[in-house]
């Protein structure tokens, strides 16, 4: 260890999802004697990890040769696929797509994967560390990216050194593997200085918001998988729910919503409340306990939105770059098959160079090329976009042509003209009520007294443009009403709940004026998911 | 002098506890663990008596699974010299506990055993003093200041009616409250010097205890609380609290 503090590695992986952990894995497997480091914002492995999730397994024998004698805590086979359109009252089966035929995959925890994973990691001799964040790149001479500076612990909210202060320490490496997941504030941040992006369809992205339920007996399906389009959204907002039957009488439930919605009123949190309370879903719950809940927001561009994937000194695997395969929804797979091919990569050539065209040559690569037209033709609202989709199964992706994205931020509708939001509500009785008991569960921990991690860089702005115009969006799709405006002698002004704060990064994506960024808070802060 | 610390590892605080479907216990699966915070306030004491000169060595020790050694490293990380793992797939009771820890007195020699006032899962609060008891030794709890002059020490203790001074000899026992110090946060390198550090893994069979031990019947969860009432004026407040005579 050098004199200054910093800690040096072969490869230093950043996030510990299923992408950053593949990655480390195989590296350690192929190369046993290079040092690879992986950092964590979650205080212990699986915290922060939420997803549906239903996943194609194939990886995962791969990397965890013998994991399905030793079940996770939510391992379920899928054995039954359903698909409905929703109206207020009623569900309609409709024939399930091709992309979304779950046969021979697992209803599986994330956060139970990410923890499997991580022992398997640390046993090849990984060293992962949980409770540190990566918060800001450090460059080399040349100008490559050499690593992360993890972020301090110990500053009071006026950002001085508190009595505890412990500075952040450098991590260098000559190889940082990103693999944030979804909107990731390093990649962001790299992304930009190197351009990352040019040439390619802006990023897009949706908000997913899940519950974990204890049923009454008998309750649960185990292994019945069901999506649905519809109500509650109004058709020109591209989601929807999705139910999944666990063992144990256990449900996972959950509702996604693209956030390239129109209507600065709408509120996915609610949404996904009335989604509960549909007729042919409520009876489930009766009798149950809520057990976890949280949100995170997903990757939506695909293939035409997919940035160049190798910077000099750095590479983007999973959700960070990207790779999510919309159309089926599911990107644990494609996380971890682009860090499987990274650590290849790395271990065959050393460098990131020619990982953008390993990676798009790949299998991985080819199936988000074969989807790419299928969510921007959700555009046009939920029955030309599912023409579309059917068109571009058939003709599996050969079109000559990739349809556009939009930005989300520039999507919404001035107030005035919106139109009425979604279709009458229902009355609501389940739990959560509101937005801070759905928080509750989802047992966060952050220290109140540290700097606000979600920096608005013009609070000015919230009351004298965005009040009018939009009527301030963030106090509603911020799904742990972390945004409020309060009223005090000298006016309006906006209050930050930063302890609230789930770490979904929709705020980021959605303010329509692009002054919301969310830092990593003091290492360990956020929330304590238990099987999400 | 050596300074012993016992540390626990618990469901952690952010974590909202529940039953298991069939009530025989809380469900722990998938759910974060960490040391309990009064255990973390009892090894930053050590640490900083140690620091100051006036101790050579900081042991700690945890009782079960192999995953209390998360907590151990944690502990190492955060300074200790070395950890004594003593394994058990059982949930001991307090006693068993205090018998282990007797054990360990025995063969390392502490001047000072500091635990925490209790134990944030159970909140039995037991462990401290029954180890004092079998040790025959002085006991502070409850601990919200600790000086140390040579062979004695001093603790201010939080009591119901506020502030109590005890006046000491060493060895004895010292269980911690919340006001004693702020535990420090732990350093990336010391992640990795932890992992060098000794950590030591024995049988609970080893010690050779034969005790009772206590049969959980049943868990109940506590009942839910009712919605409060929001009322409009001081007058119906006051109605309210007649209607209910509590006034
Ligand atoms: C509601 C919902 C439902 C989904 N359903 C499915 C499904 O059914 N099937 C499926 O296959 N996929 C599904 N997905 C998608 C899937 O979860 C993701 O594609 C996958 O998790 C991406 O993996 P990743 O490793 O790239 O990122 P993540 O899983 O997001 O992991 C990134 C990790 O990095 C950490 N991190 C981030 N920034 C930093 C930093 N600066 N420093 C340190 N650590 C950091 C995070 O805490 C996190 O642990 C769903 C997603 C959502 C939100
Ligand atoms: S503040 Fe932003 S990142 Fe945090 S929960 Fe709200 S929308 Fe998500």
């Amino acid at each position: 260890m050098p004199d200054d503090g910093s800690l040096h590695y072969d490869v230093l992986v950043i996030g510990a999802g299923p992408a950053g952990l593949a990655c480390a894995i195989t590296l350690k497997r192929a190369c046993p004697s290079r040092s690879v480091a992986v950092l964590e914002k979650a205080a212990s492995l699986g915290a922060h990890s939420l997803s549906g999730a239903v996943i194609e397994p194939g990886f995962v024998d791969e990397l965890l040769p013998g994991w399905r004698e030793e079940p996770l805590d939510i391992q379920v086979p899928v054995v039954r696929d359903q698909f409905a359109y929703l109206t207020s009252g009623r569900a309609w089966t409709l024939p399930t797509p091709p992309t979304m035929h779950n046969h021979g995959n697992v209803i599986i925890s994330l956060g139970a994967l990410v923890r499997r994973l991580g022992a398997r990691a640390e046993s090849l001799g990984v060293e992962i560390f949980p409770g540190f964040a990566g918060a800001v790149p450090l460059w080399s001479g040349e100008g490559a990216l050499a690593g992360v500076r993890v972020g301090d612990a110990g500053r009071l909210r006026d950002g001085s050194e508190g009595p505890h202060f412990t500075p952040g320490v450098d991590v260098r490496a000559p190889v940082t593997v990103v693999a944030e997941g979804c909107r990731g504030s390093l990649a962001k941040e790299l992304i930009r200085h190197f351009g990352l992006d040019r040439g390619k369809e802006p990023q897009t992205y949706g908000l997913g918001l899940k519950e974990l339920w204890q049923l009454a007996p008998g309750r649960s399906r185990a292994g019945t998988v069901l999506h649905t389009v519809g109500w509650p959204l109004p058709h020109e907002t591209y989601g929807g729910g999705f139910v999944y039957h666990l063992d144990q009488d256990r449900l996972a439930i959950g509702f996604v919503v693209g956030l390239d919605y129109h209507d600065p009123d709408f509120s996915p949190f609610e949404a996904f409340q009335q989604f509960k309370h549909h007729p042919s879903l409520q009876g489930l719950f009766a009798g149950g306990e809520i057990l976890s809940a949280g949100a995170r927001s997903l990757i939506e561009g695909g293939y035409g939105a997919l940035p160049t994937l190798e910077m000099p000194g750095g590479l983007l695997v999973g959700d960070a770059a990207g790779t999510l395969n919309v159309p089926k929804i599911k990107g644990v797979h494609m996380a971890l098959g682009s860090g499987i091919l990274a650590a290849e990569h790395l271990a065959r050539t050393g460098s990131p160079q020619g990982f953008d065209e390993a990676f798009r040559r790949s299998p991985l690569g080819r199936e988000l090329h074969r989807v790419r037209n299928i969510r921007p033709g959700f555009r046009g609202g939920l029955f030309p976009g599912l023409a579309n989709a059917a068109f571009e199964t058939l003709t599996r992706g050969l079109a000559p042509w990739t349809l556009a994205n939009r930005t989300d931020w520039k999507s919404l509708r001035p107030k005035t003209a919106a139109r009425p939001g979604s279709p009458k509500a229902l009355v609501r009785t389940l739990p959560p009520l509101d937005r801070l008991a759905f928080v509750d569960f989802a047992a966060n921990r952050h220290e109140e007294n540290q700097p606000v991690h979600l920096q608005v860089a013009d609070p000015g702005i919230c009351i004298s443009q965005c009040m009018e115009r939009y009527g301030n969006p963030c106090t509603r799709f911020c799904p742990a009403a972390v945004y409020e405006i309060v009223t005090d002698a000298r006016g309006p002004r906006l209050q930050i709940n930063a302890a609230n704060c789930v770490h979904c990064k929709a705020c980021d994506i959605k303010d329509p004026y692009e002054i919301i960024t969310w830092v990593p808070p003091e290492g360990g802060s956020g929330p304590s998911y238990a099987n999400l | 002098m050596k300074i012993l610390v016992a540390v626990k590892r618990v469901i952690d605080y952010s974590v909202r506890v529940r039953l298991k479907p069939d009530r025989t216990g809380v469900v722990t699966e998938g759910v974060k663990m960490s040391i309990n915070p009064f255990d973390e306030i009892a090894l930053e004491e050590a640490l900083r008596i140690r620091e100051r000169g006036e101790a050579t060595e900081v042991v700690v020790v945890s009782v079960g699974s192999a995953e209390v050694q998360t907590q151990l490293r944690s502990a190492l990380a955060m300074g200790a010299d070395r950890a004594i793992h003593v394994e058990t797939g059982e949930a001991l009771e307090p006693l068993w506990v205090a018998h282990i820890l007797h054990a360990l007195v025995g063969e390392i020699g502490p001047g000072l055993v500091i635990l925490g006032k209790q134990a944030i899962d159970d909140d039995l609060g037991q462990t401290g003093p029954m180890l004092a008891a079998l040790w025959g030794r002085p006991q502070a709890t409850f601990v919200s200041k600790l000086t140390l002059e040579g062979s004695s020490a001093r603790a201010v203790r939080e009591v119901d009616h506020g502030l109590e001074t005890l006046d000491f000899d060493l060895p004895a026992v010292v269980t911690t409250d919340l006001r004693l110090n702020t535990p420090r946060f732990i350093k990336m390198p010391d992640i990795m010097k932890a992992r060098q550090k000794p950590l030591e893994t024995r049988p609970l069979d080893a010690f050779g205890l034969d005790l009772p031990r206590l049969a959980i019947e049943r868990l109940e969860p506590p009942p839910e609380r009712a919605a409060g009432i929001r009322v409009e004026t001081v007058a119906e407040l006051v109605t309210r609290l007649h209607e209910r005579g509590a006034v």
